[in-house]
């Protein structure tokens, strides 16, 4: 079996506020193999955006990683082995969590406007980005000059679909529209030649046609330069075309994992299942009632005992749903699923 | 060429003609006009009673700038919209005066994409959704709360909820006390500008059940503008489809989608996802930006990306026809293009 590129283990991140505190992330675990896309989807709120910034140490105060693991696999460099690394015992500015950030692992982040600061022109800020991290391109340590490094975002204009690179790359970010902004970020993601790319949510904002090509773009570089990446959205249309293995999150817990084709024909969670009936779906029957999930999400403050579906759950198996909390447990090839129906196994408290 | 149904049964409640919005583009310290954006470039189609059109198309195409000329918040440049009153009088929205538009505000309507933004958050769910009914003239604070319980009831939410403030409601519930906002009135049209794109997957399928289910129950008529197909398609009887300001196609949603006869239609359903992993991913038919509406194309406003442009297209702007009954289509070649979609 491949090593995965990226291990996240039991990963705990809380918010303390005056009115009490958020477990946004309760306990995650997930691999990304390298070279694959994994898709992540759940509800609003669900701690889809939190997991990520974990990951770069970029999470917002007062949140704080109170337990669990990120090993990251680094590449072999400057003659030193393939090494294992657990980026939250890196410190947060220290020198090895600024290498690795853009060099190794790329956000595409989920509020467009702010990736580009919006008093320097795009062009600049990724130049920036390529003469900070400079070995990436020339890695005998001679540098970028500023010339080259400009060759080079206008190369990525290119490649990620911009027309008139020359020009678009003076302009400033809220220049852009909507698409090209979208693609202006993901080159600044590619700038520094990551081998694990996240992109929460990098399609939401545009429409069905830009996004098309931005996914066609992004299966390219996968296949060209055999990225990893992690991608986050809440359509699952996208997941079904991007991902090798699907990730379902529900309050800040894996519901259910696997890889896609098992995730959209043999799903094995109850919030899975209904999620997938509650699509209207471009080829179904029309016009009439869309199953949907009862109730709401429960408030963060608010966290069910138990399983935290359990309140909505339309297959609920009995008291030890609202007793113990189940946790991931593999149940079929490669397929992982935190359900009292599939296996008995509870986290203890 | 009007966009109405030939085999025309039901009567029109909305008779868009011809409608134009253009929005000048000023410059200087004189704020010289410079140019146009032609936002809405020549659009008519009907609206039948009971009803609901969607009103599909990628970002900036119109959609937006044409609800709003029909609900008068901002004024047409030219053109006609006419609305059958409950009395089967027909009014010129585009012609009234604010004065002479204020007793038809009740009867139409508007569901706004934000249901953060659309709400007064200084106001309890009572003031918020019976301000409609004050501005309308029932001053009775008891009838008021009695009409209020109901509408909160209509749309799945407690009455007791009436003197919680906004904040205290996730997005999905708050869309609902925005429906319940429009509803107040008992209109007849409705206007809904993206109402579940701000929404999870789950809430939107309880949202669109909750407008399907409305709908049946109180005869509304709806105009659903969205850029999500398979919601378009999943709550729309008829389906048009708009591109740089105009309407280029306009069909029943089963025929639109079974047997497209633009090509930007079918590109356009082409590029949606399908939430299946073992249907191949299709190859990316729609290249290039779009054009902006204020400086468009020559000719066919589509031929810069369209794969069948000849040079007839360059030069000939494409009138709106309809080669069958109730199919419009604003294409030279529609009677011969063979655009079988993915579907
Ligand atoms: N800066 C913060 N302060 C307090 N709570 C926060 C903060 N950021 C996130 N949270 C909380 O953490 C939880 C998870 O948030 P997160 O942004 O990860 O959700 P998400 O799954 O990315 O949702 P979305 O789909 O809306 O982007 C939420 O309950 C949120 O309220
Ligand atoms: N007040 C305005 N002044 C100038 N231009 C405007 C104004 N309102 C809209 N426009 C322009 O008119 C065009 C149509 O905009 P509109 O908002 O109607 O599009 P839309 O189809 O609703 O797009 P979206 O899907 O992004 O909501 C766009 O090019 C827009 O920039
Ligand atoms: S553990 Fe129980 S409540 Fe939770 S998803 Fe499974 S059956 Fe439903
Ligand atoms: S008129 Fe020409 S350019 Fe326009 S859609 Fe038809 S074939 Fe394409
Ligand atoms: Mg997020
Ligand atoms: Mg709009």
């Amino acid at each position: 079996m491949t090593a995965p590129l990226l291990s996240v283990r039991d990963l705990h991140v809380t918010f303390g506020l005056d009115e009490g505190s958020v477990r946004a992330v309760d306990g995650v675990s997930f691999d990304v193999l390298p070279g694959q896309v994994v898709g992540i989807v759940g509800e609003s709120g669900c701690g889809k955006s939190v997991t990520m910034r974990s990951i770069l140490q970029l999470v917002d105060e007062p949140g704080r990683i109170k337990q669990g693991e990120i090993l990251y696999r680094m590449r072999a460099a400057n003659g030193q082995p393939e090494t294992v690394i657990d980026l939250t015992k890196l410190a947060k500015r220290g020198p090895q969590m600024r290498a690795i950030r853009g060099a190794e692992i790329a956000l595409i982040p989920q509020e467009p406007m702010a990736a580009f600061s919006p008093v320097h022109t795009v062009g600049d800020q990724i130049i920036e980005a390529i003469q900070l991290h400079h070995t990436q391109w020339v890695p005998d340590g001679s540098g970028v000059s500023r010339a080259k490094a400009r060759e080079i975002v206008v190369e990525l204009f290119r490649d990620v679909g911009i027309s008139m690179p020359e020009q678009r790359v003076d302009a400033y970010s809220w220049q852009l529209s909507g698409g090209l902004r979208q693609r202006a970020m993901i080159a600044m993601a590619l700038s520094c030649k990551p081998r694990l790319l996240i992109a929460d949510e990098p399609t939401t904002a545009i429409d069905v046609t830009t996004q098309a090509q931005v996914l066609a773009l992004l299966r390219e570089l996968q296949r060209k330069y055999g990225t990893a990446i992690i991608f986050i959205t809440h359509d699952l249309g996208v997941i079904a075309q991007m991902a090798n293995s699907v990730v379902v999150m529900y309050l800040g817990r894996v519901a259910e994992q696997g890889p896609v084709d098992a995730i959209f024909h043999s799903p094995k969670h109850p919030y899975t299942r209904a999620l997938l009936r509650s699509i209207p779906s471009i080829v179904g029957e029309t016009q009439v009632a869309l199953p949907t999930i009862a109730g709401t999400l429960p408030h963060p403050f608010n966290r069910p005992t138990g399983c935290p579906y359990h309140p909505r759950c339309d297959e609920r198996k009995g008291p030890e749903c609202a007793a113990r909390v189940p946790n991931l447990q593999p149940v079929d090839q490669g397929q992982s699923v935190s359900c009292f129906l599939h296996h008995d196994s509870s986290d203890t408290q | 060429m009007t966009a109405s149904h030939s085999a025309d049964t039901q009567q029109p409640l909305l008779q868009i003609r011809d409608l134009r919005k253009f929005f000048p583009i000023t410059a200087g310290v004189f704020n010289r006009t410079v140019g146009h954006v032609r936002a809405v470039d020549d659009v008519s189609f009907d609206v039948f009673e009971g009803e609901t059109l969607g009103l599909v198309g990628e970002s900036g195409c119109g959609k937006t700038t044409t609800s709003r000329c029909i609900l008068r918040a901002i004024d047409p440049t030219s053109g006609q919209i006419l609305f059958r009153r409950k009395n089967d009088e027909i009014v010129d929205l585009a012609k009234l005066t604010r004065e002479e538009l204020q007793p038809l505000r009740a009867e139409i309507q508007m569901i706004f994409q934000d249901p953060f933004g659309s709400l007064n958050p200084r106001m309890t769910l009572f003031d918020n959704v019976g301000e409609p009914l004050l501005v309308n003239g029932m001053t009775n604070r008891e009838e008021r709360t009695d009409r209020v319980a109901d509408l909160l009831k209509l749309v799945g939410l407690r009455p007791e909820f009436m003197h919680r403030f906004p904040h205290a409601f996730s997005g999905g519930q708050r869309q609902r006390i925005g429906i319940a906002r429009a509803l107040s009135t008992n209109p007849r049209l409705v206007v809904a500008d993206e109402p579940v794109s701000a929404l999870d997957v789950s809430v939107q399928a309880q949202v669109l059940n909750l407008l399907l289910e409305l709908q049946s129950r109180l005869g509304l008529t709806f105009l659903f503008v969205a850029h999500d197909l398979s919601v378009v398609r999943h709550i729309s009887d008829r389906v048009a489809v708009m591109y740089v300001g105009q309407l280029v196609e306009l069909a029943p949603t089963k025929t639109l989608f079974s047997r497209p006869r633009h090509p930007y239609t079918s590109a356009l359903m082409r590029a949606v996802p399908v939430p299946d992993p073992r249907i191949p991913v299709g190859e990316v038919t729609l290249k290039g930006e779009v054009p902006s509406p204020a400086n468009p194309p020559s000719g066919c406003y589509f031929h810069p990306r369209c794969r069948f442009a000849t040079d007839r297209c360059k030069v000939e702007a494409p009138a709106l026809r309809e080669p069958s009954p109730g199919h419009f289509v604003r294409c030279h070649f529609a009677d011969e293009l063979d655009l079988t979609t993915a579907f």
